[in-house]
């Protein structure tokens, strides 16, 4: 096993009920970079980033084929679910704060793991904002409901609680898709400079952005990965037919 | 073209059955709450033309012994109610698996939302005091009127529950929670507006019951405010004496009493009652848009 890799996927199969949503699917990703998904609707790219935190869990019916290793260790046996979500952390495609005070939102998942003291979690709190870029906006009214917050702001919220966990690893499913320009363009620099010291994997649906701030792409079609590679030559050497229509834009 | 393919008449008839039944929904809503405010202010007028303070009195004279038991029931069966169907209700909406033992679940609770409230009674009956041994007692007519309670508290919850954003689940997941940390921090927080409406419907319709109450609770009421020792019979705030409500002090003075001012009492005991369901209910309009807007941050 080569534990320079995040996360290494082998032989990936997932089934909801009869449906083939993902089929054989081999993928390394590595550490500290961003890595973008890509592919037209029910290509099954978020089905997969949810398998990296086990998120598909939750769905009924649903049968997984294959090994992820997250590390050394393969995510279905050798690791807890709860300490699987707290390293590998996720950001959804709504903003979906709680209905809570800004502090209480980024202090939930440290509270959920037994921190108790007031000192530490002011700590964090201050810590995730900043990281997330937020705290200028936010600092002078935590105790503020997070509800009452523009959506983007929500979603530098939802990125600073997740880090408050401590993750290795960030998924973001179309974290940008319900925002404007203006957000989405904060949440992009975000993510660069999150890299530094995170691994990042990005569902998107707009291919600007993939190209803008990704390392690698990998491009999903009816659950098959066609084509995985550095971003730079994915976008302008597509090795594959189907990836070139794709970028093209002749389907998707 | 068009004049040919559209028919005039038709047309023409369309709107006039429109204006036809919206007038004919109008007299409808119109006869209802000719009925409903005829009733409330027939109510309130019978009830407080005559009235003086002492038929408020806390002794056998007045109905404010009534009042008070009135409200310390509704009290005991809340305590008893609202956990349990509370409980049940994440049961239902969090853990149980759809399938044939969740249809029967919720039918069973159907069926007890609609059982008649003297069944219910005759049950507590034989239950809590028969089988108890017990005289008529508070207790029993509480645990009686909780039966009556727990299927709306228990759907409440479940609604409430059920329709929360999706949102609030994932994330709590997605950072690592359990389940009960997501339920108990998150889930229920959230839904505690809607939940409270649900108890504050069970607490009124607990203020007008009678017929599961006749033979738990009892008819008769013998307080003495003087006392201190909890479990003398006769001090109020003891659960396990016998304590007739304002709406079975009606049933009573209305069937059996021989006193003269018998029936101003009960006209008094109606419009109160009437007055109570009414300040249950509007308060529970007002608390839970407050918690709404409260936890929506406006």
């Amino acid at each position: 096993m080569n534990n320079a890799y995040e996360f290494s996927v082998k032989d990936l199969g997932l089934y909801y009920g009869d449906f083939e949503a993902l089929k054989h699917i081999n993928m390394d990703i590595e550490k500290n970079t961003i890595t973008a998904l890509i592919g037209p609707s029910g290509c099954g790219k978020s089905t997969f980033l949810k398998t990296l935190n086990r998120m598909n869990d939750l769905v009924e019916n649903i049968k997984v084929t294959g090994d992820i290793f997250l590390g050394e260790q393969n995510i279905y046996t050798d690791i807890d679910v709860i300490t699987l979500r707290q390293k590998v952390g996720m950001v959804f495609q709504q903003p979906n704060p709680f209905p809570k005070s800004i502090y209480d939102n980024v202090a939930y998942g440290p509270r959920m793991q037994g921190i108790t003291k007031k000192s530490v979690l002011d700590e964090i709190v201050e810590h995730s904002l900043r990281q997330a870029a937020i705290w200028d906006e936010v600092k002078g009214k935590l105790g503020k409901n997070a509800l009452s917050m523009s959506g983007g702001q929500q979603q530098r919220l939802c990125i600073a609680r997740t880090l408050a966990t401590q993750p290795e690893v960030i998924l973001m499913d179309e974290p940008t898709s319900a925002l404007d320009p203006i957000s989405t363009l904060k949440i992009e620099e975000l993510a660069l400079q999150l890299k530094e010291k995170y691994t990042i994997v990005i569902v998107t649906h707009n291919m600007q952005q993939a190209s803008r701030i990704s390392d690698k792409t990998a491009f999903f079609l009816l659950g098959e990965l066609i084509e995985y590679n550095e971003t730079s030559n994915l976008f302008t050497r597509p090795l594959q037919k189907k990836t070139e229509e794709y970028i093209t834009g002749r389907f998707g | 073209m068009m004049d040919n393919i559209v028919n005039k008449n038709a047309l023409k008839r369309a709107k006039a059955t429109n204006s036809f039944m919206t007038i004919f929904f109008y007299i409808i809503a119109g006869i209802f709450l000719f009925l409903l405010l005829t009733i409330f202010i027939y109510i309130l007028y019978a009830g407080f033309h005559n009235f003086s303070l002492p038929l408020l009195a806390f002794n056998h004279s007045g109905i404010g012994n009534q009042l008070f038991n009135t409200i310390y029931l509704v009290v005991l069966a809340l305590l008893f109610s609202t956990p349990v169907g509370m409980l049940a209700g994440i049961y239902m909406a969090e853990y149980a698996k759809p399938g044939k033992l969740l249809t029967i679940l919720r039918m069973c609770i159907e069926t007890l939302s609609s059982l008649p409230s003297i069944v219910v009674g005759l049950f507590g009956y034989l239950v809590f005091i028969v089988m108890t041994g017990m005289q008529w007692n508070l207790l029993a007519g509480a645990l009686a009127v909780s039966i009556l309670n727990l299927p709306l508290i228990a759907s409440t919850t479940e609604d409430a529950l059920r329709t929360l954003p999706i949102g609030y689940k994932q994330g709590s997941y997605g950072l690592g929670a359990t389940k009960w940390q997501t339920i108990w921090h998150i889930l229920l927080p959230a839904a505690i507006p809607q939940i409270m409406t649900g108890v504050i419907l069970a607490a009124g319709r607990t203020l007008g019951e009678a017929a599961a109450l006749m033979f738990t609770a009892g008819m008769s009421t013998d307080i003495s405010w003087k006392s201190t020792d909890i479990t003398s019979p006769t001090n109020p705030w003891n659960p396990i004496r016998s304590g007739e409500t304002l709406a079975l002090y009606i049933w009573g003075a209305r069937t059996e009493a021989l006193n003269m001012n018998a029936e101003q009492m009960a006209n008094l005991s109606a419009a109160i009652l009437l007055l109570l369901i009414l300040v249950f209910n509007l308060s529970a309009r007002l608390i839970s848009k407050y918690l709404v807007n409260y936890s929506q941050g406006k």
